[in-house]
């Protein structure tokens, strides 16, 4: 009954979630296009980038709350799949600058130039048609985590190994995008942008379409998650996470299950990343340093483990506090509120910040169904 | 080697001079066991015996250094496959220790167990999204959680876990059930009842129950093996077996 009466409220949640994030993906762009600059509800175009922001932060959290609150895989890497995106999103919009650059190339970004390089890398080629960049965007994560799920898997890695694992993996990463031979502008990465799909970047109205797809994109990205959970192969997954050895004596291939939903997940941090990048101009390799990764990892906590409502609110919250925080006083200190904050919350609020409001409702809406329940009790002792 | 051949293909489960030791420790000593199509076999044996290392063998958790595990026939080398393959086969197993997915519901337990496509694909979009409730409600009512069906499995007591992880075993619907202690930790009135609804699926399953509780596997009126060190000490009817002097001296002569 009590799991029953849960699951409504969640689908119940799951829409406001819906609704709520479509009023935001139109209200927010209208009022700072529309609305004068004086009027009380007009939002700034500061402020709608930093919004943006959030929200592909909050995909991000979405998906890394796909692994590891429903499949158990605490991946202590996800901020690789966000950086590999933002970085294929950043290829199209260098290819975009063409004759703009400072060195006025055709064909090669500044950097190239100014490394001598001739001509175009092989693996730049097709980055200038926004179809094949958009295609990158998931396929280029998506591989990686296949490829790193399915040795990983296979070979029955799992916890605290996997998270060690998925860690050296975004080092790794770090490290290689450093170099400038690796071809992707070394340790300033990609930036001055110029025009995404013929419109200048930095104009008001982009900011406000990005932000209009951003939000759109947190919505496809929950409601496809809240899908994959809501059936069957989700529980296998919860059955994995909980007992696996004991899925495997049931019959499923649970590498099989795992590597799936890594796979999507990855791909979904990769959009993400592509959808982060246009918004605040500059993809650089230390998008795949390993405290990105962690902290995304603080944002589900603090939200709400297997919530996915719960992770994208963390991620809002947390990175909301990190603004204020940073901008003033107290900003030699945000490092260690951080971390003060993931103890607290994981000693003090075990189910994050929708684990205390769902405690809350039930606290109220307990004497209706005892009520209700009696006989029911009964016959079940 | 035409005996071996006619035991082969009598067994649905054929084990003969298996062995395996774990940092030079013998758990299985040239065990051999054959399980007849539709039979229901007792295992029975002191601490230390092998009996749980055995249905690892079984059911691909452990690999045994030597020997051969056959399945259905002859017709599948047991040896070779994984826990994943080997349950899909038809080998289901209870634990010792009971095991359900405490998060789901018991119905859930139900679901995910029944017998169909185990891919991702398949549960994602398969029938398995859509089983009749009837289909699990018969399970439930054979194993007595008919009322308990929408609780979290966490939340039931533990003999109801040991029939709901029997009640698992049977929407597996596997050609062999490995049954380990079913009825560790249960009243006299909840073994008898393990007892009769053991004796109901081995009309229709091939059994075998490890167990300890003597009444219990009275009880089960089968065919009883007592394994000691490995390998196997007696076998034949429980009072045969009692009463092999062997037996006595492995139980009491310590």
């Amino acid at each position: 009954m009590i799991t029953k009466a849960f699951f409504a409220r969640f689908d119940k949640l799951a829409m406001w979630f819906v609704i709520f994030m479509i009023a935001v993906a139109i209200l927010v762009p209208l009022s700072n296009l529309l609305l004068p600059a004086s009027s009380p509800f007009h939002v700034p175009t500061y402020l709608v980038a930093l919004l943006g922001k959030y929200l592909c932060y909050a995909i991000l959290a979405i998906s890394l709350d796909l692994v590891w609150g429903y499949c158990g895989i605490l991946s202590l890497g996800h901020g690789a799949f966000f950086a590999l995106g933002g970085y294929a999103m950043g290829m199209y919009l260098m290819r975009q600058i063409g004759t703009r650059g400072v060195y006025a190339h055709p064909v090669l970004p500044d950097f190239m130039v100014f490394l001598n390089w001739k001509e175009l890398p092989w693996f730049w080629y097709g980055f200038d048609m926004f179809w094949f960049a958009m295609l990158m965007v998931l396929f280029v994560p998506g591989l990686l985590a296949f490829v790193f799920g399915w040795f990983a898997f296979r070979s029955r890695v799992t916890g605290v190994y996997l998270s060690i694992i998925t860690q050296a993996m975004t080092y790794a990463l770090l490290l290689a995008f450093f170099r400038n031979d690796m071809g992707f502008g070394g340790n300033n990465g990609l930036t001055d942008f110029k025009d995404i799909l013929g419109f200048n970047v930095q104009a008001q109205g982009t900011r406000a379409a990005l932000f209009f797809l951003t939000a759109m994109s947190l919505v496809l990205v929950f409601v496809i998650s809240r899908w994959m959970v809501s059936t069957a192969y989700g529980k296998v997954l919860v059955a994995v996470r909980d007992a696996e050895s004991r899925t495997r004596f049931l019959g499923y291939r649970v590498e099989h299950f795992k590597l799936l939903v890594f796979t999507v997940s990855a791909a979904m941090a990769g959009l993400a990343g592509a959808l982060y990048v246009p918004q605040v101009g500059i993809i650089n390799p230390s998008e795949f340093s390993p405290a990105n990764s962690i902290e995304a990892v603080i944002w589900v906590a603090v939200g709400g483990r297997g919530t996915l409502v719960g992770a994208a609110i963390g991620a809002v919250a947390v990175n909301f506090m990190k603004t204020t925080f940073t901008t003033g006083l107290l900003a030699p200190y945000w490092l260690f509120a951080l971390g003060g904050l993931f103890v607290f919350v994981t000693l003090f609020m075990p189910k994050g910040i929708l684990g205390v409001f769902s405690d809350l409702a039930d606290k109220f809406r307990k004497p209706k169904a005892e009520a209700v329940t009696p006989p029911k009790l009964q016959v079940a002792e | 080697m035409s005996d071996k051949e006619a035991r082969v293909t009598q067994a649905v489960l054929y084990l003969d001079g298996v062995s395996v030791s774990f940092d030079g420790y013998r758990a299985i000593n040239n065990l051999s066991l054959y399980l007849a199509h539709g039979e229901m076999r007792a295992i029975i044996g002191p601490n230390g015996a092998g009996k749980t290392t055995m249905m690892d063998i079984v059911t691909g958790k452990t690999r045994p250094d030597e020997g051969d595990v056959l399945f259905d026939r002859g017709k599948h080398d047991l040896t070779k496959l994984d826990e994943t393959a080997i349950a899909e086969l038809g080998i289901g197993r209870k634990f010792q220790k009971p095991t359900v997915f405490e998060m789901h519901t018991v119905a859930d337990n139900i679901l995910l167990a029944l017998k169909g496509p185990r891919s991702p694909f398949a549960s994602l979009f398969g029938w398995r999204n859509n089983v009749e409730r009837e289909k699990i409600d018969a399970i439930l009512e054979t194993c007595g959680l008919t009322a308990h069906r929408d609780r979290p499995a966490g939340e039931i007591s533990h003999g109801q876990k040991q029939w709901l992880e029997i009640g698992m075993l049977l929407a597996q619907d596997p050609a062999i059930l490995l049954v380990d202690e079913p009825v560790a930790g249960m009243t006299d009135a909840e073994t008898e009842q393990t007892a009769t609804l053991l004796r109901e699926i081995n009309k229709t399953h091939s059994v075998i129950v490890v167990e300890h509780d003597m009444h219990f596997v009275r009880a089960l009126d089968c065919k009883v093996t007592c394994l000691h060190e490995g390998s196997v000490l007696a076998e034949g009817t429980l009072d045969q077996v009692a009463g092999n002097q062997r037996v006595i001296e492995v139980y009491l002569g310590r």
